[in-house]
């Protein structure tokens, strides 16, 4: 009797949990949305067949072989200028930080007043102040010996980008640093760690990882706001456009210019997510 | 007075005065051109982030797709970039048409103008990603207790919904007219008579570059000091329902 019941309901469970075709699909209706939302795209596949094509009808071998190369080198500048200023500006960043978070007032007040002024002047103001600016006392500077070093274009933005990211980076490294809770620093004191130790072992690599993203946007802010030292006579991608530009009036330079600094910024964004994937793959949920 | 001008060093004050002796005017107005191309952007930055925005949290995914196109190539090109493209392409474009047409095509666009959509084009992109997780950090229940309350979904959104976008936004969208302040220097390379332009005429003129790019410092610090006070102060106001 009770085995009639139990194989009554196995069947049932066998009907109803057998393989069934998925409800037709409601087609999607042709609202305004979906009207815009497709010129749109069609609007920007348009652009991109455009400029595709543009540049295509341009294609001159001479052109190509001139300013290629001349392209490449640029975008190595870039690079170049971006990576060194980056790391030495990671280098000052760091007795910034603790100005900032001294117990000194004195310190304080001086970070404060750095950051204030890297933060709050376009970078591009700072560069001309360092690099026509320090020419006002070029004299005073050769006895120094110090005139080699900015009357040279490539120094100076190298000086002025480091000046600058070192401001942006004190104020992310602080800001990681005191998103740590305080009970951090208590179990490490309780640990008897010392207070150099608890630092480097416990705040520090917690800290780091709130800094990831900052940081990562810090450098792709750095290459694009590099493009501005093709105004003070460096050859870097931009440099190159514009010498590309002023010597054959040819508009495709700035398409090729963009495409670069999109492949570029693009690279870089995907490769900082993929880093930050990497590294806090312990904190996902 | 024509001397005053070649004065050897130091930071004489007389290069600042108005009037043939000085600078001051000619600097003055440079500042009343960067904040006017500021704030002339700012309007239009904010409508199209908005609808950004907007599009970015669509159903259609066209329109997501249209809206993430835009929002990536424009946070990926550098600044000066987007305004010789703007600058140089524009004209070339309008030349183009014109000539097609039939009229003539001598035209010259006005640098004012190609400052500002390359400063709109870039300030949208940004603007809308901050929008964006401004709307998504309000939660449905917002909505579903203005549905309740018997609002329709234009007064939902305008009483509910905005108000508390724009106090969550702020922040972010301050950082953003900083960021646009300083973008305004670049205009300088497309002959705009900005502050950096005309501190930089100046210079060359006097020939005494740090103390001119100092005042241009100067400046712009003062525009990004006053603007963080003014936000600070809207942002306070703003959180005064908020109990923390």
């Amino acid at each position: 009797m009770a085995k009639a019941v139990v194989g009554d309901m196995m069947a049932t469970y066998a009907t109803i949990t057998s393989p069934q075709a998925p409800p037709p699909m409601t087609p999607r209706s042709w609202n305004g949305m979906r009207v815009l939302g497709t010129g749109l795209v069609t609007l920007w596949a348009l652009i991109a067949v455009a400029l595709v094509g543009f540049l295509v009808h341009r294609w001159i071998p001479a052109y190509a072989a001139e300013y290629g190369p001349r392209y490449l080198s640029g975008v190595q500048t870039t690079l170049t200028l971006v990576v060194i200023s980056v790391s030495s500006g990671a280098l000052l960043s760091l007795p910034l930080a603790f100005a900032r978070m001294s117990k000194s007032v004195v310190l304080r007040k001086l970070a404060v007043l750095y950051v204030s002024f890297f933060r709050g002047t376009p970078l591009i103001a700072q560069l001309f102040l360092i690099y026509y600016g320090f020419g006002t006392f070029h004299k005073q500077l050769d006895e120094i010996g110090l005139w080699v070093f900015f009357r040279d274009a490539w120094s100076c933005a190298l000086f002025a980008f480091t000046l600058n990211t070192a401001a942006y980076q004190a104020e992310i490294l602080r800001g990681a640093i005191e998103s740590v809770p305080l009970g951090q620093y208590q179990g490490a004191f309780a640990l008897g760690l010392k207070k150099f130790q608890a630092f480097r072992k416990i705040i520090l690599p917690q800290a780091l990882i709130v800094a990831l993203r900052p940081y990562g946007n810090e450098i792709i802010l750095m290459v694009k706001g590099s493009a501005i030292v093709a105004i003070v006579t460096i050859l870097d991608l931009m440099g190159e456009t514009r010498y590309a530009y002023s010597r054959s009036f040819d508009f495709q330079s700035y398409i090729w210019a963009a495409l670069f600094y999109l492949v570029i910024v693009e690279g870089l964004r995907n490769l900082i997510v993929w880093i930050e994937d990497r590294l806090t793959h312990h904190l996902e949920r | 007075m024509f001397r005053d001008r070649w004065h050897p060093m130091g930071s004489d004050l007389t290069w600042l005065g108005f009037g043939d002796s000085g600078y001051g005017d000619e600097i003055a107005l440079g500042m009343l051109v960067t904040t006017a191309l500021a704030l002339a952007t700012l309007p239009v930055g904010l409508i199209i982030g908005f609808l950004l925005a907007t599009a970015k949290q669509s159903r259609e995914r066209t329109l997501r797709l249209a809206a993430d196109i835009y929002t990536t190539i424009f946070r990926s090109l550098p600044e000066l970039v987007t305004m010789f493209l703007v600058y140089y392409g524009l004209q070339l474009g309008i030349r183009e048409i014109l000539r097609r047409l039939g009229l003539p095509s001598a035209v010259n666009i006005n640098s004012f103008v190609a400052g500002l959509i390359a400063l709109g084009l870039v300030f949208s992109a940004y603007a809308s990603e901050i929008l964006l997780s401004a709307f998504r950090a309000i939660s449905n229940t917002q909505y579903e207790a203005g549905d309740s309350l018997g609002l329709r979904r234009g007064q939902t959104l305008l009483k509910i919904i905005a108000p508390q976008v724009f106090r969550i936004a702020l922040p972010g969208l301050g950082n953003q007219w900083m960021e646009l302040i300083k973008s305004t220097a670049l205009v300088s390379a497309i002959g705009l008579p900005d502050i950096l332009r005309q501190t930089g005429l100046a210079a060359r003129i006097t020939g005494n570059a740090f103390y001119f790019y100092a005042v241009a410092c100067l400046l712009y610090l003062i525009l990004t000091m006053a603007s963080s006070i003014v936000i600070g102060r809207v942002e306070r106001w703003l959180k005064r329902s908020w109990a923390t």
